[in-house]
Formats: C-alpha cells, structure tokens, sequence
C-alpha cells in the first residue's frame, strides 16, 4: 500500500524543486511564474494526500479553491506581464526598477 | 511491491524529471510543455488518492486553460532568452544546495518515521458505485457556500483586471464606431441645395 509519507515525500522535492527553479531562473519572469505553479501543486498534493487519509473532504474542497486562486493569479501574471514586456520590450526581472527599490 | 504501488513510483518519476526539466531548460516553450506533463502525471497520483474529481479538474482547469495561457503569452512575446540566462551557471550551485538541504530538512519531518503506515493506516477503499464529485458537491454547496461565492468573486474581479491591464486605446486604427454609423441621418451626409438653372 502507498503509505502516507510517499505523497508527502512527493510534494517535499516538488516543493524543493521550485525554490531552486526561482534562485537559477531569478531573471525571467515568466519561469519564475511556472514556479509559482509547481509550488501550489506540491502543496495540492499534500492536501489531497491528507484529505484522502483522514478521510475528511474538507481538504479536496481546500484543494478546489486552491487552483481557484491560483487560475485568477496566473490570469492576472500574465496580463501584468503583457503590459510589462509592452512598455519596456523585456520581462527581465532586472529591468523593472521604475519604484527605485 | 503491488501494481499501485508501481503506478505510484512511477508517476512521481515523471513528475520530477518533468519539474527538474522545467527549471533547467532553456527555452520558455519547453518549459512550458514539460510543466504540462508534471500536471498530468500529478492528476495519475490524484486518481490513487481516491481524488478523482480534483485530478480531472486539474487537466481540465490548468492544463486545459492556465498553461495553454502560458503558451499563448510566451508565444506572443519576443524574448531575448541569452540575456535571461546570463547568470543561470552562476545561481546553479546555490539553487542545488537550497534544494538539497530543504528537501532533506522536509523528509526528515514527513518521512516514514512520522507518517509511515504504522502512524496513518491506508484507509479502505471506496466501494465501486462511490462519486467523489457527489461527496465533494454535498459540503460544496452547504457547508462551504460562503467560500464558494467569494471564490466566484474571485474569478470575476481576475477577468476585469486581466481585460482591464491588457485594453489599450490605439488612435491609428481605421475602427469605425458601428453605433454612430447606424444613427447616421440623412441630414448628416447630403445637402439638398435649391438653384436657378441655366440660362442659354
């Protein structure tokens, strides 16, 4: 049997793997952006795995609104992104300095 | 070792050679391509957990709409990829070792000696009539109405700002106003002007 601990190993190195992604890719947005969604699926699949041996559902409705806001999230990225690559002709994370910060 | 449990080892094999090839590769598209296989891989490993609802929604949802998004952007976009790689071989060893020691912290914590399956037994599986839509539905719509709204909510305020970000105004183009032209009167266009004929 599929013990507990196999998904959430499954969702540690997933997770694990996207924070490196960010620290090699920090300069493209875009990458940076596919990151982002390997996250919330490595922290999906720690949900699903719990609700599934709890027997509670509560964390696959947890899960839905999950990828609810992660689909606004990317929707709104990507058009922030759009603009972005509009007024400066690059999505270099380096070339966004207009705040001075 | 069971058939599931082949199943299983497998799909996570696939998710993780698809994840690492997302993070190294070159091209965005690839990328791209490679995060649409660890989804669907990742929708298999839902499946065994008896997530079958959730596993379709996420092909249907993320693979179906999100990253065909993605693509769409990234095909739409001009992208200088040899500047945006500049200091890739220079962050490689510190991205490896925060990854190493944050998935050795993270199994240290969920591995077999915490949540083996001596701590959390495998639940029963389901009978073969039993929907996981029907049981997702029930406390759906009763018990988590209220979040379910907002979550609507959510979604409409995501499509303005996403049109709202993106719509620009361009006077160059030759767009004509269908209203106005339809509310054109004859007045508008034609002169009727009275005057003497000719003589001789």
């Amino acid at each position: 049997m599929i013990a507990l601990s196999d998904y959430l190993i499954l969702g540690a190195i997933l997770f694990a793997i996207s924070i490196a992604g960010i620290f090699i890719n920090r300069k493209n947005v875009i990458v940076l952006l596919m990151c982002v969604e390997l996250m919330l699926l490595a922290v999906n699949i720690n949900f699903v795995a719990f609700s599934h041996f709890l027997g509670d559902s509560a964390g696959q409705v947890f899960v839905f609104f999950i990828l609810t806001v992660a689909a606004a999230e990317a929707a709104i990225g990507l058009a922030i992104l759009v603009v972005l690559f509009r007024s400066k002709q690059s999505i270099n994370v380096e070339d966004m300095d207009a705040l001075k910060g | 070792m069971t058939l599931e449990k082949l199943i299983f080892y497998m799909l996570a094999a696939v998710i993780i050679a698809a994840a690492m090839m997302v993070v190294t590769r070159r091209n965005p598209v690839h990328s791209a391509l490679f995060l649409i296989l660890a989804f669907v891989a990742c929708s298999g490993v839902w499946m065994l957990a008896e997530a079958e609802f959730l596993a379709i929604v996420l092909v249907l949802v993320y693979v179906g709409a999100v990253m065909v998004l993605f693509l769409f952007v990234l095909m739409m976009l001009d992208i200088d990829i040899a500047v945006l790689r500049a200091g890739f071989i220079k962050m490689l060893p510190l991205g490896v070792i925060m990854a190493i020691a944050m998935a050795a912290e993270l199994i240290l914590i969920v591995g077999p000696g915490n949540f083996g399956l001596e701590q959390y037994a495998a639940p029963v599986r389901h009978a073969a009539d039993y929907s996981n839509t029907e049981e997702i539905g029930s406390v759906l719509y009763t018990v988590y109405m209220y979040p379910f709204e907002i979550a609507a909510v959510i979604l409409l305020v995501a499509i303005i700002a996403a049109i709202g970000l993106t719509m620009r105004k361009r006077p160059d183009t030759k767009y004509i106003d269908p209203a106005s032209q339809v509310l054109v009167k004859r007045g508008d266009r034609v002169r009727m002007v009275s005057m003497d004929a000719e003589k001789g």
